[in-house]
This record gives structure tokens, sequence and C-alpha cells, in this order.
């Protein structure tokens, strides 16, 4: 066992908190897990997303309940509710653009969290429950927002509805069925919107659920760091207050500046004008297009415009769609490479650079009308989506030739630290051992 | 390492930017929207108030002939810098429908500060009915409701300049773009105007519907037809986002907190991590 021990450090001082600590010891927990919890001493702000998620999480938790307050679920009454809070409630608005924005950069924040995760290997034995855990986080995120984004009723909303759940109606025999389940009746209307209220109303608190067990199984499998190398001393490591705390709030609180910058300047940026407009089932705005962090993926849908065999176009779309999703789960099973961290990976790098850039021009298919020459670049696109994760990463990992790795973390940092000028002769010394290549 | 972050950092702004979903190709307006000076443009931009009672003026000598306006009540004006009793005198120049009263019939009385401004059609289907089929929107949300697709490159540059007038720049637009001589390659059907600023084709059912010298300003402004667009464009940019003023300056106060608040975590965070290398 590499891993530190890190339990038992805790001693309650006053007589309050050993009646507690001897029934129930939270404050053991809660000490043990953000006080004494030892992290990689070389984590740098790539690894502080992971923090500002959560702060997030609670941000639209706290705003979605006193949106809720004021909402009303109706198709008839929705759309003006929402007004209604936008004007006549005190600081609606700034609850209502928070919420709104707030989904954005969550988004954002999740996004920036799980390309660190690919890039530094963070899905790797002994954490692929972690990954997984946190894929289910991602699965659940989507769904919320895509109900959220159908309660303003606007023309957006209800459109957006329409085409998304209309996707289940590509699966034979069980596709039509589900749809209707999901709609509560033929097309979007009343029985929709309230099920979707209800269920974005549920989903956040199953997200809290699911970030514990991730938080649970991050804290027995202790956090990956730059190098991948695992933490093999005291050295390693520092304890995650005050170091880690006080990285992770100096983070946050820049990610809130620029969160705050477009909640009180730029409401409506990364919004649809399309959306203020009441929702209309006899008029189809020109362009349906989702929020940009579903853009990817609605490329991937509309990249499948030939049939397979007995799948259709639309259903092969469908499965595309999902499947690029689906991969995620099995990243863990796909990287064959010993080496965990792209640092050390000169080829994984370049892929992975690849494949971000192409993500991001997946995005920019998915705005684009799927016609013309944008089918042809969205099917080459999806081609290099599916073939980092089943191509490169197991190939890679067999015929890559990794760079050095350093022995320890402690190492990593004072080889880079003696590089730049610096270095500590003290902790040097401890260092000092095998540059085996 | 750090570069991984300012890397990230840079394909997260890519994306998000792309975010505005905002960039599907359409083919219209043919004309982008032309920019104009807003007193409420930038960080600091407030509303105007002497440009929103003129707007409010062209609303409702004008505008309010076929356009409701359902989601501004009387009461609202006093962002405009209206007493509360001119907001009675004002709003008791409208008759609202009220009732059922005690026999049970519905009834007509002067409109309060309460009521909502009376929209000119009872329904949609009136509305279309004479307006040769064409509906006159409501106008409250429009500001925000109509804002054509920045494109590229300028969606990348708004946040960095803080551009968020896209909608009454349309409005102004609209309102002085109509054209009398049509392009050869444009048809306009009988009945119909020629408008190259128009979000959704190339003509609309609203004739031009300013005319210089139409209003008279008791603040001496000149009735131009440019001068009067930019005013009720103002003005509904003021009733589609009421509490732009408070918005923005409680985001100077939020954004004073957080600069302060990061530059202290920052050396904070220094002093904390000086005693070890990392």
């Amino acid at each position: 066992m590499s891993k530190l021990e890190h339990h038992g450090t805790y001693t309650p001082t006053t007589g309050v908190g050993k009646w507690i600590d001897a029934r129930m010891p939270l404050p053991r927990l809660m000490y043990d897990s953000f006080v004494a919890y030892p992290v990689p001493r070389n984590l740098n702000y790539a690894y502080t997303f992971g923090g500002i998620l959560s702060i997030f999480l609670v941000i639209q938790i706290l705003t979605g309940v006193v949106l809720a307050m004021h909402y009303v679920p109706d198709a008839t009454k929705a759309f003006d509710s929402v007004e209604h809070i936008m004007r006549d409630v005190n600081s609606g608005w700034l609850m209502r653009y928070m919420h709104q924005n707030g989904a954005h950069f969550f988004f954002l924040a999740v996004y920036l969290h799980i390309f660190r995760g690919l890039y530094y290997g963070s899905y790797k034995a002994p954490r692929e429950l972690l990954w997984i855990l946190g894929c289910i986080i991602y699965l659940l995120m989507m769904a919320t927002a895509f109900m959220g984004y159908v309660l303003p009723w606007g023309q957006m909303s209800f459109w957006g509805a329409t085409v998304i759940t209309g996707f289940f109606t590509a699966f034979p025999v069980i596709g039509v069925p589900i749809q209707e389940l999901l709609l509560g009746g033929f097309a979007v209307g009343d029985p929709t919107l309230n099920r979707f209220f209800s269920l974005h109303y549920l989903l956040p608190f199953m997200i809290a659920g699911v970030v514990i067990l991730h938080v649970w199984a991050l804290h027995v499998t202790g956090q990956t760091n730059p190098t991948g190398i695992e933490v093999k001393s005291k050295t390693d490591t520092v304890p995650f207050t005050p170091y880690a705390t006080i990285k992770d709030a100096f983070a946050l609180i820049v990610f809130l500046a620029v969160y705050a910058y477009f909640v009180f300047y730029m409401p409506n940026f990364l919004g649809h004008a399309d959306n203020y407009i009441p929702a209309d089932p006899m008029v189809t705005p020109a362009h349906i297009v989702p929020e940009w962090y579903f853009l990817p993926f609605y490329a991937i849908l509309r990249a499948i415009t030939f049939d397979i065999g007995p799948i259709s176009a639309k259903l092969g779309g469908v499965i595309a769609m999902f499947g690029s999703i689906a991969v995620l789960f099995i990243v863990p099973w796909l990287d064959t490479s010993k080496v965990r961290s792209a640092v050390y990976r000169p080829w994984f790098k370049l892929f992975f650079w690849v494949f971000v850039i192409n993500s991001v021009f997946l995005g920019w298919l998915g705005s684009q009308p799927a016609e013309g020459v944008y089918v042809a670049l969205a099917q080459l696109s999806t081609a290099i989506y599916f073939g980092f994760f089943l191509v490169v990463m197991p190939v890679l990992g067999l015929v890559e030739k990794p760079r050095r790795v350093p022995n320890s973390i402690t190492e990593a940092v004072l080889e880079r630290s003696a590089g730049s000028g610096g270095g500590s002769p003290q902790l040097g010394d401890a260092t000092a051992s095998a540059d085996k290549s | 390492m750090k570069n991984l972050v300012v890397k990230l950092g840079a394909a997260a702004i890519a994306v998000t930017v792309m975010a505005t979903g905002a960039w599907a190709a359409s083919a219209y307006p043919k004309n982008k929207p032309r920019e104009q000076d807003w007193s409420f443009a930038g960080p600091f931009g407030m509303y105007d108030q002497a440009q929103l009672q003129r707007g409010l003026k062209i609303y409702a000598e004008n505008c309010s002939a076929c356009h409701a306006l359902s989601r501004i009540n009387f009461r609202n004006l006093a962002d405009l810098g209206y007493s509360d009793d001119q907001i009675k005198a004002f709003a008791a120049n409208y008759e609202v429908e009220d009732g059922p009263d005690d026999f049970g019939d519905m009834f007509f009385r002067p409109a309060t500060a309460a009521d909502a401004f009376p929209s000119p059609f009872p329904n949609q289907e009136a509305a279309r009915a004479a307006n040769g089929g064409a509906y006159p929107p409501d106008l409250s949300l429009m500001a925000k409701a109509r804002a054509p697709i920045r494109g590229f490159p300028a969606f990348v540059i708004d946040p960095f300049r803080n551009y968020a007038e896209n909608g009454p720049d349309y409005i102004y637009s609209l309102l002085t773009g109509y054209k009398d001589e049509v392009p050869e390659d444009v048809s306009v059907p009988e009945g119909l105007w020629y408008n190259p600023y128009f979000a959704s084709g190339t003509a609309l059912a609203m004739a031009p519907p300013l005319f210089e010298d139409m209003h008279e300003f008791d603040d001496g402004t000149e009735a131009t037809v440019s001068n009067m667009a930019k005013d009720v464009s103002a003005f509904l940019m003021w009733t589609a986002e009421p509490h732009m003023d408070e918005r923005k300056q409680l985001g100077f106060r939020v954004m004073v907190f957080l600069l302060i608040f990061a530059a202290l975590l920052y050396l904070s965070k220094k002093q904390v991590w000086s005693r070890v290398e990392h």
C-alpha cells in the first residue's frame, strides 16, 4: 500500500467535540477529508475545477429553489411566470440570470475537468470507478440542463424538446413508447412541461448524491497529479488545508469573476434570442440549435446521413450520439498505456490536443445547418472523435515510447525547480537516487 | 504545466464563445444591424430617462395602434422619472376591461397604475384580421427576442468589448431601414414593404412607421426619423430589461469585491505555498 495513512489525526479538544465524536464522528470525517487529507504537492490549477464544480452545484440548487417558488409549470403560464420573476420578484432577475448563466459555467467547468482527467490519465487504475461516477454525473447534468432549458417555455425550449424527444423514435418497437412516456402524450405540451419540471427539481439532488460517491472514491484512491506518479512518501504531499484550500479558493473566485461578468454585463450572450418568444406550436424557428454544450453531440447526431445495413440513418445518428457519451465510460479500459500522464507521452499529448480542437470544431459544426460541406466535415470530425477513443487510445499505449518518468513526485518537483534555478537542497538529498533511463 | 491551464482556458473560451449557438448560418437579415451609441451600453451605461420618455411618447402615439406592450404596467413608468400623480393621470387616459360586476357584466373603467398597458386587439385573430393577415407582435420583449446572429469573428470579440446592444441596434436599423428602391433580385409581394434589415425575410407587412416631425418633444429634441427610431429602440430595451441599471450597479460592486478578494487570496496562496517547492 503506497497510500499514506491519514486517519486518526483528529483530536477533539472540547467536551462537546468529544461527546459528538464518540457518537457520530462527522467532525472527524470532515477534518480527515478537508483538513488533514494529503494531496500531491504538485497539483496545478487544472485540478481546481472539482471544487469549482461543487460550488456551482450549490449555486444552481440555491437559485433554483428560489426560482421554483415563483415559477409556474403550466404551458399557458410558464413563460409569463419567468417574466414575472424577471420583472416583479425582488432580485428575481438576479436569481434567473445566475441560474441560466450558472448552467453554462457549470458545463464549462465540467468540460475543463473532464479534459484535465483525459490529459493526466486520471481514469486509470485504481480510479476507474471514480471516472465512471464522474461520467454518471455528467450524464445527469445533461438531462438536468435539457429539462431546465424547456421550462421557460420559449420557442427554443419547445422546439428543442420536440427535436430531442424525437430522437427516441429512431429506436424500433420501444422508441415511440419511450417518447410518449417522456412527453406524457403525443406531442410536447403541458404534461411534458410538468414532468420536466418535476425531474429538473429531482435530478440535481441525484447529482449531489453521486458527487458524494465521487468524492468518496477520490478520497480512497487519492488524487492523481500532473506527473501521474502515485504518492510514495510523505514529502510527496501537503495537507489539504491550507494548501489546496487556498489554491482552490483563489481559482474559484477568479472563475466566479468571469461568471459574474456574464451574469451582470452580458446575461443573454450565451442564450438564444428566440427563447424570448413564447412557445408557439404553429411556428417553427428558422434554426433549431441546442445550447453550446450540446453542440458537439448534435453534430455527431446529424453526421450520420447514410443507412448502415438495417440501421437507418436516423437510428445510426442517435446510436452515434449516445455512443459518443457511452465511450467515455470505457475509457479506463481503452487506454493501454502503462504511463498515466500525457506529460511523458509525446504522441498522446499531440493526439489529445487534436481531440480538444476537434471537439471545439464539432461544436461549431453543430451550430451550422446540416447541409453541403458541413455534412462531410461533421463526418470527418465524428470519425476523429471516435478514432481518438477507439483507435488512438488502445494502439498508442502499445507502440508509443514514453519519456522517462521520474521516480517520485518529489523528484519531479525538484527537477523542475532545479531547472528553473530554484531547488531545495534539504529535500534534494532525499531524491538524489536513480536516474534510470 | 501552467501551460496546460492556459491552453485549456483558451479552448474553453473558444467553446463558450461558440456558444451563442449563434452562428447558425442564415440568409436574413440581408444587412447587419447598424451599431448605434447607446447611453446604456457598456458596464457603466445607464438608461437616459429623457430618451425613454420620448420613446414612451412615440410608442403611445404610434406603435400602440397595432402593437401590445402587455408586460409593462403603468406603475413601471416610475423608472422613467414620472411621479405617482403623473402616472395616475397618464393611466387614466386608457380604458381597461374589468369585471364581472355585481350583475355579472364586464365593464370598462379608466386604467390605474396597477394595470398593464391595454392591448390594441383582443386576440391574435383580431389583430391579423385588422392587419391584412400579419400579426403585429407584442413589443415588451422585442429588444431581447430579436438579436440577429453576430457571426464570426464578431461573437468572439463581443464579450471583450461588452457588446450587448444587438437588440436595440436591430430595432433602430429596421425602423430606419426601409428602402424605396428594391434591388432587381428581390421581389416584394403586394402589400409588403422592402427592408433589408428585417430578420426573417426581405419584406415585412409593417409600413414605414416614422415620419419627419410627426412628434413634438418637450425637450426640444428634433423629431427626425433617426432620433425617433433611436428613442423608441431605447424605450423597448427598457421594456425588455427594466432592471438593467440596477443589474449593472450591483455588478460593479460584485466585480470589485471579487477582484479584491481574488487579489488577497492570491497573495495568501503565494505566502502559504512559499513554504514548499511545487
